[in-house]
């Protein structure tokens, strides 16, 4: 499988919301567009500017801020271009600038040879800096697509898998009736952020919050249940695999073993759900909700009721000691 | 594993109907059965699934089959696309 190219032309067609929103715009070099962005990386070129080239990280997007624009405007006075054509000559990604600041022509004119693009954003460098380095590391972050649904349960985050057929949607579409919320259905983009937490979304917007329910078709859960039934994104805290009831297969039937399944490196708790005529499984999916927001607070019902029990049959070995005193003499 | 790679060759693109279609013919078959686009990967018995590839005229996309009658099942899929999903 090819790796999926990012480019900088991707970057400024990111669908970002209010914090999160880089407020790109390209200002030069539109040619360059294409070029991949390889590293979830910035630089700020101060040294490159001022003619020191080793170890250039021209692999990064470049950050222009107000004391690089500065200088770069007093270079342009003096006329000491040649420090920008060797700049140019690496395949720089972009070059940034920040405060809403523009170079000068002579920089926009050997820019615009190169094909490197130059962007503009309203945006101070220290906070325009935190937000593409957020934006990078969720693009880069180690991605994966499953098949299955995902839904958003009592607050857990529950991906429904299992093979075609096997009633995902259906039991979705009951949980969203139950006044839970849908993620997305059938295709699930997952992406592991900082190595541990699994963040799972629809994989297109466009058709993002429609199911597939056999006999009714498509359709669409947001104008069916309002806004309240879906969300844009969740992360996977529980995976409920849905599989057709195998008579020769062992069940869990008491709870105290806990399986998990590795998605992306990340394990997380799985539950094996046979299905059969007559089990609701959208009751037993929310009640695992519930159960495994019980063990995150520590209360893990399985194994409480089995110690429990050895308690009691504790009691019971002592109380024996006093009433079958026989037995023991 | 069988392997097969085909174009879109109908102008529309794979729209519900192409993808209900490629369903319907997937799902008689008990191998499990891919299509590719890119690095995009899915199941080709998910009507969601396809309709999510994106894939528009002269899109390239791989055809994945494994199972019991992996040969079939891609031959039946990769007739689907020649035959522009019996479109125009």
């Amino acid at each position: 499988m090819e790796e999926k190219r990012f480019t900088v032309l991707d970057l400024l067609d990111l669908d970002l919301k209010e914090q999160n929103a880089l407020d790109l715009r390209c200002i030069g070099g539109r040619k360059g567009l294409p070029r991949e962005i390889t590293v979830p990386d910035l630089n700020r070129p101060g040294l490159a500017l001022s003619g020191f080239f080793e170890s250039f990280a021209w692999q990064r997007i470049q950050i222009f801020g107000r004391g690089e624009n500065a200088y770069l405007k007093k270079v342009e006075e003096e006329g000491r271009t040649d420090s920008f054509e060797k700049l140019f000559s690496y395949p720089i990604p972009a070059c940034i600038f920040t405060h809403n600041l523009a170079p000068g022509r002579d920089f926009f004119r050997l820019a615009e040879a190169a094909g490197c693009p130059i962007l503009q954003t309203d945006l101070s460098s220290s906070e325009f800096t935190s937000r593409i380095l957020r934006v990078l590391s969720d693009i880069f972050a180690p991605q994966t697509t499953l098949h299955g649904v995902l839904v958003e349960v009592y607050g857990i985050g529950i991906l429904v898998s299992g093979d075609s057929g096997v009633g995902k949607s259906e039991t979705a579409l009951e949980l969203v009736e139950r006044g839970h919320r849908l993620v997305a259905d059938d295709v699930v983009e997952i992406r592991c952020v900082n190595g541990s937490i699994l963040m799972g979304q629809g994989a297109n917007k466009v058709i993002g919050h429609h199911m597939e329910i056999r006999g009714l078709g498509i359709i669409n859960i947001t104008h069916l249940f309002g806004v309240g039934a879906i969300r844009d994104k969740k992360q996977i805290q529980l995976v409920c695999t849905l599989e057709e009831w195998d008579p020769d297969k062992v069940y869990d039937r008491i709870g105290t073993e806990e399986k998990t399944t590795e998605i992306l490196g990340v394990r997380v708790p799985q539950l094996l759900i046979p299905v059969k005529p007559g089990r609701n499984i959208p009751i037993i999916v929310e009640t695992a909700a519930m159960n495994e927001r019980l063990k995150k607070m520590g209360y893990h019902s399985a194994k409480e009721f089995n110690q429990n029990i050895l308690r009691w049959l504790e009691s019971e070995n002592a109380r024996a000691v006093y009433f079958n005193r026989d037995d023991y003499l | 594993m069988t392997e097969r790679n085909v174009t879109i060759k109908n102008r529309a693109g794979i729209h519900a109907r192409p993808a209900a279609l490629i369903v319907q013919t997937s799902s008689k078959f008990a191998s499990k059965i891919w299509l590719e686009k890119g690095a995009d990967k899915i199941n080709a018995k998910s009507i969601m699934g396809i309709i999510t590839l994106g894939a528009s005229f002269g899109t390239p996309i791989r055809i994945l089959a494994e199972g019991s009658d992996e040969e079939d099942a891609a031959l039946a899929i990769e007739r689907l696309f020649e035959s522009r999903f019996e479109e125009e």
